[in-house]
């Protein structure tokens, strides 16, 4: 504490800065096993083993891929727009980690407490889109180019809902704070009230992480890899780190939005939230592991004719009975 | 909606069975007898080497990965001088064990030639043959085929009749 204070930083500072480094590094470890996690998943859904070799059970598997990937190429196609593709997936990257800084992990627990947290979430996964398009644009290969376009259309349409299916949440807590939301379900979490805001908030978080089955920018079996196909080692494995932390964050948001947070019986707030996160994790898998990818069109049928209509009414519905109850 | 959550649930199900996976170093898995694996050349029951170098599994062979040359032994019987199969080309197809007239090149049910220097799956024949009959234990060309060695003449083979003497037509 002496040193801290003889180097200008006062003790929040530095308490804000472990807690910083702490979550970072919980953070990317929790991401990285989660590529283990989700082949050892998807194997036991369809009646394999997925990656038991390195490690016990496999475990370090993720080590063996970060070896390879480091270790590869760094290889920038000479007809690339080499600033942009560069910059491209470093924004993914950032972007999805600012937005991890407003999550509410438990009391006490957490970067930044913004009283617009929810906002400045909603900010940060619209920012990720530009990842994606400038990554497909600079690419210059048409795969790219058509991954990136599918990723700006995709992104676009489902985000107007992701915005407006949190709107009831908001309502009912009355702030855009996230810890006070998480305190506002303290006598009833709001995945029950807020059923439809929740159904349309996971199908667009999944959008959004663009995962299976939304993963058209992506899509192997028509554009190659989509917007990264030009991409190898670690420009490559940012954009892996990017989706997995996307998902972790989806998550949490949803744990944080719908099913109380870090709020549970018994056990410590912390392992209530990484619970409950690993089993939204657990679900998201699952879907991937069971549903196929739409048709493009078929997507945007969905998002603008379906879902767009459901969060309306949620919202509608929400309104009354908050106009109503005061 | 409906339809989508049916199966995820069935896929979850999927959970609870059993393991399609063979692991294999562990594992071995069970191969039939008739896999087309490393080839080897067969000797005959007396313990002779069953090839005679007539060249048909280097003709068959499309990838032409075999080579070999013809020589006789002092009986007369005809035997590879070297006989030379480069596995690093070899495809596994088994036309030469199709084409071989004498049994003596197989294909086995051992696959396990993993190698770190590719010169090593240059097989030699000291490398091919084997001490046993591999899959037909009682063949012996020599036995059976009317061919003249040292030690058997015409019409000493099995199942085969004496040559006809043109002289005893004579009047």
């Amino acid at each position: 504490m002496d040193l801290a204070m003889n180097s200008g930083f006062s003790h929040e500072w530095a308490a804000i800065w472990v807690n910083l480094i702490l979550i970072l590094a919980v953070l990317f470890a929790f991401s990285a096993m989660l590529s283990w996690i989700e082949r050892r998943l998807l194997g036991l859904w369809q009646d394999r083993c997925g990656p038991n070799r390195v490690g016990p059970f496999g475990v370090l598997q993720i080590v063996a891929d970060s070896i390879k990937l480091l270790t590869k190429e760094d290889w920038i196609p000479p007809f690339a727009d080499r600033a942009v593709f560069v910059l491209a997936p470093a924004i993914v990257a950032v972007t999805t980690l600012l937005a991890f800084a407003v999550v509410p992990i438990a009391p006490g627990l957490g970067v930044v407490d913004l009283n617009i947290g929810l906002l400045f979430f909603l900010a940060m996964s619209s920012l990720g889109v530009y990842s994606i398009v400038l990554g497909g644009w600079a690419s210059n290969n048409k795969y790219s180019l058509l991954g990136g376009f599918r990723a700006a259309a995709q992104m676009l349409s489902y985000e107007v809902f992701m915005g407006l299916a949190l709107m009831g949440v908001v309502m009912l807590a009355g702030s855009f704070n996230l810890r006070d939301i998480v305190a506002a379900q303290e006598n009833l979490w709001f995945c029950i009230p807020q059923i439809l805001g929740l159904a349309t908030f996971a199908v667009a978080g999944i959008a959004e992480a663009r995962r299976l089955p939304f993963d058209l920018p992506e899509s192997e079996n028509e554009l190659v890899a989509g917007f990264h196909t030009e991409y190898s080692s670690m420009k490559f494995g940012l954009f892996f780190i990017g989706e997995y932390v996307g998902i972790t964050l989806i998550s949490a948001m949803i744990v944080t939005l719908f099913f109380g947070g870090w709020l549970g019986p018994l056990l410590p707030p912390l392992v209530w939230f990484l619970l409950k996160t690993l089993i939204v994790i657990v679900c998201f898998v699952l879907l991937r592991a069971a549903l196929p990818r739409p048709r493009y069109d078929q997507l945007m049928t969905y998002g603008w004719k379906v879902m767009l209509p459901v969060t309306l009414v949620n919202l509608l519905i929400t309104g009354a009975v908050v106009l109503s109850a005061a | 909606m409906w339809n989508s959550l049916k199966t995820m649930w069935i896929v979850f199900l999927h959970m609870f069975h059993r393991r399609a996976t063979i692991q294999y170093p562990d594992e071995k898995p069970n191969i039939p007898p008739r896999w087309r694996g490393r080839i080897i050349l067969s000797r005959d029951p007396d313990g002779e080497e069953r090839c005679v170098a007539c060249y048909l599994c280097a003709a068959a062979c499309p990838v032409d990965c075999i080579a070999l040359q013809a020589t006789e032994d002092e009986h007369e019987r005809r035997y590879p001088e070297f006989f030379r199969i480069n596995f690093s080309r070899c495809i596994f197809c088994g036309y030469c064990e199709e084409a071989c007239p004498t049994d003596a090149i197989q294909l086995t049910p051992d696959f396990e030639m993993g190698e770190y220097n590719r010169k090593n799956l240059v097989y030699e024949k000291e490398d091919l043959l084997i001490d046993g009959t591999g899959k037909y234990p009682g063949y012996n060309f020599y036995r059976v085929a009317g061919v003249t060695i040292g030690g058997k003449n015409k019409g000493e083979a099995e199942n085969e009749a004496s040559p006809v003497d043109p002289h005893s037509l004579l009047p």
